[in-house]
């Protein structure tokens, strides 16, 4: 599984009801459901992925989440899921205020549009930059709305989200510690939020 | 395609007597009921393997293959979906299909003798719901020996047996695969269900029910029912494409009140053709059945059924169906996962209307093969 989802897992905890946003082939769900007494359920629009969720056992809604999202119950879910997706959805300020409606936790990754290498990138270069965390070029890239993490801490803010907790994270979504802490926005190449309203 | 399941017979059982009768939900008793039903494929050791189609308003137990003398391009109703390779697996499967109680293709209902009086029950035959279909299949697999079912398998009416048997009967139904159905009708399902049944019921010829023996039968009624029928099983689009405006066998109209559009011609054809296979008071039986459905009335009963089952929810839909929208779908899969269940929603595109889950559409066999991949993997 992918680093970041297991940071994303611990988060979660045990025994909760989480929606996934963008749940793509089901693995976080799957590891929440058959490890840690999890009920679940995924939004995915991509079929493969859809069909992947089929095959690992892992209950699935098909289509958008913005539109799945509206449709979804007031807290009717423990914990709300959104990892490396928010960046690519139309509207990131709605979805968090969603998300904030229909559980009353959210977890939610992102990469760091601040970090230091896009910003020499694009100092230096005049370049959109393309790194491993965004590996797209900026004409078809699905991620249409990059921050930095001080955007998002604004934005969660706004949302009346407090941040319970903020784990940073390599390209590979590993858990950075050391220099990285000192100037985060800086330094991380992404990160995790536990975020309450 | 590969080869379907071949040549199959329908078969026929007594599941329950004089001495062990049927009683109906609503405390009615039926005192014999025989059921036509047909099996594919081959129930495995552990007889873990069995699958349930349930029909829908207008099915049989012939789901699959040919029946010895019909025309081989002619096979059961569901035979893309059930054989060798197909979504339904026969060399996996063991695929069963019962007609339904009620039925006018070999298991017990209105055309039936009454063993009180030696004479057809016509409207004497009691008032069913989608629980007591769901208990005569449950009396079928008692029958074949079988305990509990990988997976219960319909569309429309077939789809709300599947889901009544997997609230009621908890730990019987690996999977509920539910395709193009309701939980609970619309005002607008039970209106057409109104002018439908008005119509047989009008007919001179229905005579109170009573019509089995007298020669006559009200086919003009039961064929404007399903001409009615006809219309919300398509999409607008499907009959704009197969029809649009144009004139049976000629070029221009004929202007008057006869028959002239080929959209007209189709479903008088399918009115008339109808009435040879089918039985007018099973219409208004089932009919009934599925005005009447609502599995979800109590909430609290919903949560402590879904809390005491282990049954996995597909639940499908198409975008062109208006008779059973995908809202409808939607809503079905809400209460569902509101009370603890665990279900899988797709809708998906396909031009056909409501009668799109007979179609062997890719992308939604794709789903089903998948789906029932994995109830396997999971036995």
């Amino acid at each position: 599984m992918r680093a970041d989802l297991d940071i994303v897992a611990g988060l979660v905890g045990r025994d909760q009801n989480v929606l996934d946003l963008g749940c793509g082939d089901g693995t976080l769900l799957e590891t929440l459901i058959e490890r840690q007494g999890c009920r679940g359920l995924g939004v995915e629009r991509d079929l493969d992925d859809f069909h992947a969720c089929i095959d690992r056992g892992v209950p699935v809604t098909h289509g958008d989440l913005e539109q799945e999202l509206r449709r979804t119950g007031t807290e009717t879910f423990d914990c709300s899921v959104l990892s490396l997706t928010l960046q690519a959805v139309r509207h990131p300020d709605r979805v968090l205020e969603e998300m904030r409606r229909v559980a009353p936790r959210q977890i939610v990754s992102l990469p760091n549009f601040g970090h230091w290498r896009l910003r020499t990138d694009l100092a230096l270069r005049g370049r959109m930059p393309v790194t491993p965390m965004l590996p797209y070029r900026w004409y078809d890239t699905p991620n249409i709305h990059l921050c930095t993490l001080a955007d998002f801490e604004d934005l969660a803010r706004q949302a009346g989200l407090e941040i319970r907790a903020r784990i940073l994270v390599d390209a590979d979504g590993r858990r950075k510690s050391g220099l990285t802490g000192r100037a985060p926005n800086l330094l991380a190449k992404g990160a995790v939020y536990s975020l309450s309203a | 395609m590969p080869e379907g399941v071949g040549l199959v017979k329908t078969q026929r059982v007594v599941v329950f007597d004089r001495d062990h009768p049927l009683t109906l939900d609503s405390g009615a008793v039926i005192e014999e009921v025989e059921v036509a039903y047909e099996t594919y494929g081959e129930l495995n050791e552990d007889r873990s393997n069995a699958v349930f189609i349930c029909h829908a308003l207008s099915g049989d137990a012939h789901a699959a293959g040919i029946h010895e003398g019909d025309d081989p391009n002619r096979p059961g109703w569901w035979d893309n979906l059930i054989g060798p390779g197909r979504p339904l697996d026969t060399d996996r499967f063991f695929v069963i299909c019962a007609n339904v109680l009620g039925g006018c293709k070999g298991t017990t209902g209105p055309s039936s003798i009454d063993p009180a009086t030696g004479e057809p029950y016509g409207l004497r035959f009691p008032l069913i719901q989608v629980r007591d279909l769901v208990n005569v299949h449950r009396a079928l697999l008692a029958k074949l020996g079988i305990e509990k079912l990988l997976a219960a398998v319909g569309g429309s009416l077939g789809g709300m047996q599947a889901l009544q048997w997997s609230l009621d009967h908890p730990g019987e139904i690996g999977g509920a695969l539910i395709v193009a159905a309701s939980a609970r009708l619309s005002a607008q399902n039970i209106a057409f269900s109104a002018v439908a049944r008005e119509a047989i019921m009008r007919d001179p010829d229905f005579a109170d029910g009573d019509y089995y023996g007298t020669g006559k039968r009200p086919d003009r009624g039961l064929a404007l029912a399903r001409m009615i029928g006809h219309i919300t099983y398509l999409s607008e689009e499907s009959m704009r494409e197969k029809f649009g405006r144009r004139i049976q066998d000629a070029e221009v109209p004929r202007y008057g009140f006869d028959v002239d559009f080929q959209v007209e011609s189709y479903l008088h054809y399918q009115g008339q053709s109808f009435v040879e296979r089918f039985d007018a008071n099973t219409y208004l039986y089932l009919g009934r059945v599925m005005d009447y459905f609502d599995p979800f009335a109590d909430p609290v009963r919903t949560r402590t059924q879904i809390a005491g089952g282990d049954t996995r929810f597909l639940v499908l839909s198409f975008d062109s169906d208006w008779r059973f929208s995908t809202e409808h779908a939607r809503e079905m899969a809400g209460e569902l996962r509101a009370a603890g269940a665990p279900v899988t929603f797709r809708e998906i595109s396909s031009p056909h209307g409501h009668d799109s889950f007979l179609f062997p559409t890719p992308d939604y066999h794709q789903t089903v093969a998948g789906y029932m991949d994995r109830l396997e993997a999971s036995v």
